[in-house]
């Protein structure tokens, strides 16, 4: 047999993902009467066209590559940690509760700031560890476990909002009571983008990237993520290293969440997760384990939710078409795996 | 059915596993197939069962050129297979096997197939009940399902692979005797093993493969010694017993009592001495394995306490005894003991000592290489443990073991590997006893029992005998004890069921 290198064989397979993926969001978009390239435009328009738009993406991205590395760590260890969603929104929550209870103290802004990531951190990670709880002692499959309590987290959301942390007067779907700039993490000028969340992504990502690489730790999740049983007469205990992955995809997705507070709404809203911890799913998925493609994959779907927002006006289409690409490219991708590796089966039989 | 095999080639990779195979199986004959482990024996057997294609060569049947593509394929022509473990689905009753397999329609007429496969069974002098529930049959039983069902599709060629494994002496006498009386009505039977004893006592003729070529056809009588010479270029010897045993206890077992769904154990008292060799013998699931579990803190006793150098270590989990030096190494490599997707450096990484937070990974490539040399894997340090054959994970699985040890827990150590390989893990084991170590094992095999232990324990049925000096016994006596008879003699009552 004639020896085709892996890599290029992983290249032909990965692109005709993409161009699957684009080949049916096209039909689906010139079924529902939508001029495909027009729309295509118009995504890129609304991501890239100016520098303003670009840091819109820029700050969908940050929450999102800090919930796909958090969620690397799970998936290394073998666990679909579903609950990501209800942890980013315990983030926010501990955070929000964290930043009230500064207001109109004498704490100095920063250390209100950096003291409220931290609390919305820890949320995040107590929120995992009850998935974790439940998955390694109650014998609850993490799916469901995470699924439950993602519905938790929205209805604790719903009820601070309305009930004791309501706007002055009534409650309503608008959040809670916007805090003041002092407590906004620092903005570019004119823009909603923030330099230090920039800074805490990158920094979020290199750490999930060299735990992952390079450590014993992380060498000893991919066993236990692979083969329990055999990770355990290896001598590594496995249930100490799932908790450890739950608290760890926690604490990223409590930060994603803080940053949703301090640096994006300024409040805690209902949707304050806005759906990035799904997302990050996907991206965790088509990356395959590899902490540094999450980069470029993630700012890449930040750019399709941020460039589908102007759809509705210029096209009346709905903005869910990101949804269907990024949606779409996931499972083509998965598709070219099985294919894959079937293909070089043959090859090999 | 006459099956001729003409100029078969087949490629992995770069391995040539099949190298230009011409072989002619007359009808009506029992054909051998002996062969060491990686000889292509199983290549040349899937593809004539369709489980793969040649890349070059023709099957011929009858005289006819076939194509055989998938199993199903071959079944069409006549051509059944019947694999190491069987493929059967436990939960289910043996009529229900049979159905599922079948191209019946979508609602299959039971009597029929009941009057079809009682009459089979009559034929060849079968006694499978066919209401029973499949996981309440013994190894042979299913055995005799698998063949059945074969020869209910219609086959005239039936392939075993290595049937003899896992299964007792009665059980094996048994099927040898079926496979005689298949042959005699004119089924061609193709009987693939690494065992010469069962060779000698059952085949027509026998092909000897060596690294992927067929390097001798031999009938009865058979010369022992030359089939050995073709089957690894050279005479093969078992090593001389030696004597390692020391006087210093490492493990005390005392009154222990286990329990788990299926059997209870009771009043196991043993002490293993440092370089000492135990073997555990019985029938599978005879309880052997739920001691050796327990020794290793996988399973929680009852009743009873288990001393490792002299520190009472009842009901503490495996990791803790891993501390004191216990290994335990399963049977089930790819399940228990490796970790699929990782490489060889990533498993001697895991198993190594002295772990910081980061990996060196110059350092691991070093332990790496020397243990492969050291213990001959066929593999690269960056190998996956999967793309390592069954005798090489085996060695991978032993070269992963710390370097000081006082107590090694073993199942089946060289289950379906042959003779080379296994005299050479033997060697390396007792090494290890010379050093200090002790080892317990369980194994099918009465002859590597009686061969490398010091003193045997004998199960059946929940059982346990005290332990017997191996020199003071021998395979017949071992082989009654493990059908449960005999122990009368060893000052317990008769245990026949």
């Amino acid at each position: 047999m004639q020896k085709l290198s892996d890599r290029g064989i992983n290249l032909l397979f990965q692109s005709g993902a993409i161009l699957l993926a684009l080949l049916f969001t096209t039909i689906v978009l010139v079924l529902s009467d939508a001029p495909p390239i027009e729309a295509y435009r118009n995504i890129l328009i609304g991501s890239f066209s100016s520098w303003k738009q670009f840091s819109d993406v820029l700050v969908a991205w940050v929450p999102l590559l800090l919930a796909t590395a958090g969620l690397l760590v799970t998936f290394t260890a073998g666990l679909w940690n579903i609950g990501i969603e209800g942890q980013i929104t315990l983030g926010a929550i501990f955070c929000t509760g964290l930043l009230r209870l500064t207001l109109g103290g004498d704490v100095p802004p920063w250390m209100a700031i950096s003291l409220s990531i931290l609390a919305g951190m820890i949320g995040g990670a107590l929120w995992a560890a009850l998935a974790g709880v439940l998955k390694t002692f109650g014998g609850v499959n993490e799916i469901f476990g995470g699924l439950g309590l993602n519905f938790v987290a929205t209805a604790l959301t719903l009820w601070l909002i309305f009930g004791p942390w309501k706007r002055p007067g009534i409650g309503s779907m608008s959040g809670t009571e916007p805090f003041p700039m002092e407590l906004w993490l620092p903005q570019i000028p004119g823009l909603r983008l923030s330099v230090w969340s920039i800074l805490i992504a990158v920094i979020g990502i290199a750490i999930i990237y060299l735990l992952l690489q390079g450590t014993y730790f992380g060498l000893k999740l991919k066993a236990v993520g692979k083969n329990m049983r055999s990770a355990y007469i290896l001598g590594i205990p496995t249930t100490r290293y799932m908790m450890s992955s739950f608290l760890i995809c926690g604490l990223f997705a409590g930060l994603a969440g803080s940053i949703q507070v301090v640096a994006v709404y300024h409040r805690l809203i209902p949707s304050i997760s806005s759906g990035y911890g799904y997302l990050g799913l996907l991206v965790a998925m088509l990356v395959n384990y590899q902490a540094l493609w999450s980069i470029p994959v993630s700012l890449f779907f930040a750019a399709l939710n941020i460039g589908s927002i102007q759809l509705p006006i210029v096209l009346k289409l709905d903005s869910a078409l990101a949804g269907v690409l990024q949606g779409s490219l996931v499972l083509f991708v998965l598709i070219m795996q099985g294919a894959r590796s079937r293909f070089t089966k043959r090859l090999l039989r | 059915m006459e099956v001729s095999l003409i100029g078969i080639h087949k490629y992995f990779g770069a391995v040539h596993a099949n190298e230009d195979i011409t072989l002619k199986i007359p009808s009506g004959s029992i054909q051998g197939i002996l062969g060491e482990n990686g000889a292509g024996k199983s290549t040349l057997m899937k593809v004539l069962s369709g489980f793969i294609q040649a890349d070059k060569g023709e099957i011929l049947l009858n005289g006819k050129q076939v194509v055989i593509e998938s199993p199903s394929d071959a079944i069409q022509h006549g051509i059944g297979m019947l694999h190491q473990d069987p493929l059967d689905f436990p939960p289910m009753k043996v009529i229900d096997n049979f159905i599922i397999g079948s191209r019946l329609p979508l609602f299959p007429k039971k009597s029929v197939v009941y009057r079809e496969i009682t009459q089979l069974q009559k034929q060849f002098d079968f006694d499978l009940d066919l209401e029973a529930y499949v996981e309440s049959l013994t190894v042979g039983e299913r055995q005799q399902l698998e063949i059945l069902r074969l020869l209910w599709l219609g086959a005239s060629v039936l392939i075993l692979d290595e049937p003899t494994t896992g299964i007792s002496a009665p059980q094996k006498n048994k099927l040898f005797e079926t496979l005689r009386l298949l042959a005699g009505q004119g089924k061609t039977i193709i009987f693939v093993s690494h065992k010469l004893e069962d060779v000698e006592q059952l085949c027509d003729r026998v092909a000897v493969l060596r690294q992927g070529k067929l390097v001798g056809v031999e009938v009865p009588p058979y010369n022992i010694e030359s089939l050995v010479t073709l089957m690894f270029g050279k005479l093969v010897n078992l090593a001389d017993r030696q004597d390692t045993c020391t006087e210093t206890p490492i493990l005390r077992v005392e009154d222990l009592a286990l329990e788990s769904p299926r059997l209870r154990i009771d009043h196991v008292n043993l002490e293993v001495r440092e370089g000492e060799v135990i073997g555990l013998a019985g029938m599978e699931g005879s309880g052997q394995l739920l001691f050796l579990q327990a020794c290793a803190g996988l399973v929680r006793p009852i009743h009873g306490r288990i001393l490792i150098n002299n520190k009472d270590l009842t009901g503490k989990r495996y990791h803790v005894l891993m501390k004191e030096g216990v290994t335990y190494l399963p049977a089930s490599r790819m399940e228990e003991g490796l970790v699929m997707g990782l490489t060889l450096n990533e498993h001697f990484a895991l198993a190594g000592e002295n772990q910081g937070v980061f990996i060196d990974r110059q350092a691991i490539q070093e332990v790496t290489s020397t243990r492969i040399k050291e213990f001959n894997i066929k593999g690269t340090p960056r190998s996956t443990v999967e793309s390592l054959s069954g005798g090489n994970q085996q060695r991978a699985l032993l070269a992963l073991m710390k370097n000081q040890h006082s107590l090694i827990l073993m199942e089946h150590p060289t289950r379906g590997l042959d003779i080379e390989s296994s005299i050479w893990i033997w060697s390396k084991l007792k090494n290890r006893c010379s050093s200090g170590s002790a080892i317990i094992f369980i194994s099918s095999d009465l002859e590597e029992i009686l061969h490398y232990s010091d003193r045997i324990l004998v199960f059946f049925a929940g059982k346990v005998s005290p332990p017997i000096p191996a020199e003071a016994t021998h395979v017949d006596q071992l082989g009654q004890l493990i059908g449960g008879k005999g122990w009368d003699k060893l000052g317990l009552p008769d245990l026949q069921l």
